[in-house]
Parts: structure tokens; sequence; C-alpha cells
């Protein structure tokens, strides 16, 4: 079965593209979804691609969140098919109520545009079920000046004992520290799950690290597993 | 049908940290102010709204505030209401 990701497109979204092109790479139809749609029938996977949608007008994502297509991607979330909202995308997420908390200005007021590594905290998804190993150490790429984590701490006591972090931010060891943390996120979070595990938030950007043209492949690991997790078990 | 200007005065919530007002408070000294400490940086949104009387002006502002003006996560609002 040939999955069918959908890249919701807002004004002022720049790594509509960029999505697109990953999904394709990997062997998956894709289309575009100009966010005044509504129907997403036959939609597999929904991607909520990074940038700037609204030009980030009242805080990173508030406008975006209340556009029509996510009334239909909430839906879409609720049915259990699986939702991927990277860097600006995570943080419509947030703003839509899918995901808990919020992504605040960066802790050192500096836009962080590099590679960083992340961790795999969790197998239960299925952003991480296919291909990878607990602990893993991937390396991918940010952008983003909003991407400070921030839950209260009955919500992050919540995230750990749901092992609903899906990525945290560490060095090449895979330990964690300060200065492996590039914006200040609580118990250091690059990516968070939903309750159903179907939803995943996440300030890298994995599908910057899908051709080896522009450095790293480790994006693939996770976009692929979506993919995978797709598939109809083999009888 | 009454009209009423609000003022929305949006903080970050006091018990989190606030990197844009304490690079404020660093700077300040550096260019000659003195004794100022507990800067924090917040923004303010001016509207107009037109409801039958006060009490429903305030609750529609209230409501747009919870939803969208401020994000009840990480912000705190206080709201001004003045007749027109």
């Amino acid at each position: 079965m040939i999955p069918t990701v959908g890249v919701v497109v807002f004004p002022g979204s720049n790594c509509d593209r960029d999505a697109n092109y990953s999904f394709d790479y990997l062997g998956a139809k894709t289309r575009f979804i100009w966010h005044l749609e509504t129907d997403l029938e036959g939609v597999d996977v929904i991607v909520l691609p990074g940038g700037f949608a609204y030009g980030d007008y009242l805080r990173t994502g508030a406008m975006a969140a209340w556009s029509p297509v996510m009334a239909s991607v909430k839906e879409f979330a609720a049915a259990g098919k699986p939702v991927i909202g990277i860097c600006n995308g995570f943080q419509v997420l947030c703003e839509a109520g899918l995901l808990p908390g919020a992504l605040r200005r960066n802790s050192g007021l500096k836009f962080r545009c590099m590679p960083v590594r992340i961790r795999v905290e969790t197998l239960d998804s299925p952003f991480t079920s296919g291909g990878m190993w607990p602990g893993q150490v991937l390396t991918i790429p940010i952008a983003h000046f909003d991407g400070s984590y921030y839950a209260d701490d009955g919500t992050l006591e919540e995230l750990i004992a749901t092992r609903r972090i899906a990525f945290r931010y560490c060095d090449e060891e895979g330990e964690l520290s300060d200065e492996a943390n590039p914006n200040g996120s609580r118990q250091h979070i690059a990516g968070i799950l939903n309750e159903q595990r179907n939803v995943l938030g996440m300030m890298p950007h994995p599908e910057r690290a899908v051709d080896p043209a522009v450095g790293g492949t480790d994006g693939r690991l996770i976009l692929a597993s979506v993919l995978y997790s797709l598939q109809p078990a083999e009888t | 049908m009454s009209k009423f200007t609000a003022h929305i005065n949006v903080m970050p919530r006091a018990e989190i940290s606030d990197p844009q007002g304490q690079t404020v408070e660093r700077t300040l000294p550096s260019i000659g102010f003195e004794g100022i400490s507990g800067v924090r940086v917040g923004k303010r949104i001016t509207l107009t709204v037109e409801a039958p009387d006060e009490e429903s002006a305030r609750t529609i502002v209230s409501n747009a505030s919870e939803k969208i003006l401020a994000n009840p996560v990480i912000e705190d609002y206080e709201l001004e209401l003045t007749p027109l």
C-alpha cells in the first residue's frame, strides 16, 4: 500500500515543499492541502510543516490553529490517523490543543539554526516504531526562534509517566545536558506525543535530513516509520 | 448596542521565566539606569467591542482572550474595559 501524505500549507509555511519532497523521495504519494480546504479524504498522514504561518502574528501558531483545515485535522487525529507537526507545525498543534504545553522564545534569545542530536525516548508510536532502537541518537537540524518547550510540572510528570516524550535533545553520546539543550526546553524535550500516540510534534526538521545531498539521512527513520506503520500486516 | 474600548494586558505567567525581561534588566545598568529590577515584557492589545451592555462586552473579550488573544498555558491577562 502506497500511503498518501497530505502537507498542509498555511500562508507563511516555508517547509511545505521540503516535506513534500522528502515523502516523495521515500516513495509515498504526496498532496498539498491549502489551509482553507477541509476535505482530507484519501489522505493517510497529515504533515503540518515548518515556517511562519500567518507571519507568527500574536504568537507562533496562534492564528493557524484556528484555520478551517485544523477542524478537519482534529477529526483526522481523533480517528487515530498519524499527524506530524514539525517546528512551526509543533507550535500549531500546541495552540490547537492537540498537544499539551507551549513553545516559547528560545532561552538564549537567539534563532538557532544547526544540526542537533536527539535521543529516541520511546518506540511506542507510528513515528518511532519502524527501524530505531531506544536511546538511539539521531542528528537532525533545527531552525527556530521559538522552540523552548514549556509545560507545567503536572503535565511534564504525566508526559514522563505515560512515555509520551518522543525525543530529547542530547549530546553525541546520548547524554542530557544544558549545553546540549539548544533552546532551554523543559525536560530537554524536542518532541512529544498526544495521549493516543498518533500525533507527534517536534522542533527538529526530519524532512531536512532525508536527501544526502543536503546533509544527513537520519530524518528518514522518522518519516519512513510513519509509512511502515500504515502497512497492513502480512497474512 | 453600546461600544466599549478594551485593553488586554498579556503577561508571561509569574512562575515562568521571562528571558526578554531578564535581558532588558541586565542591559539597563550598562546604560546608566540603576536600581531597576523585576523587568518583565508582555504585550497590550487594544480593541473596540459592540455589545448590549458592559457585562456582555466583558464576556466577549474575556472569551476571546482565553481562546486566542492570550495562551493560558504561558500567559495571564488583565482586561480593562471603558465605555466609548
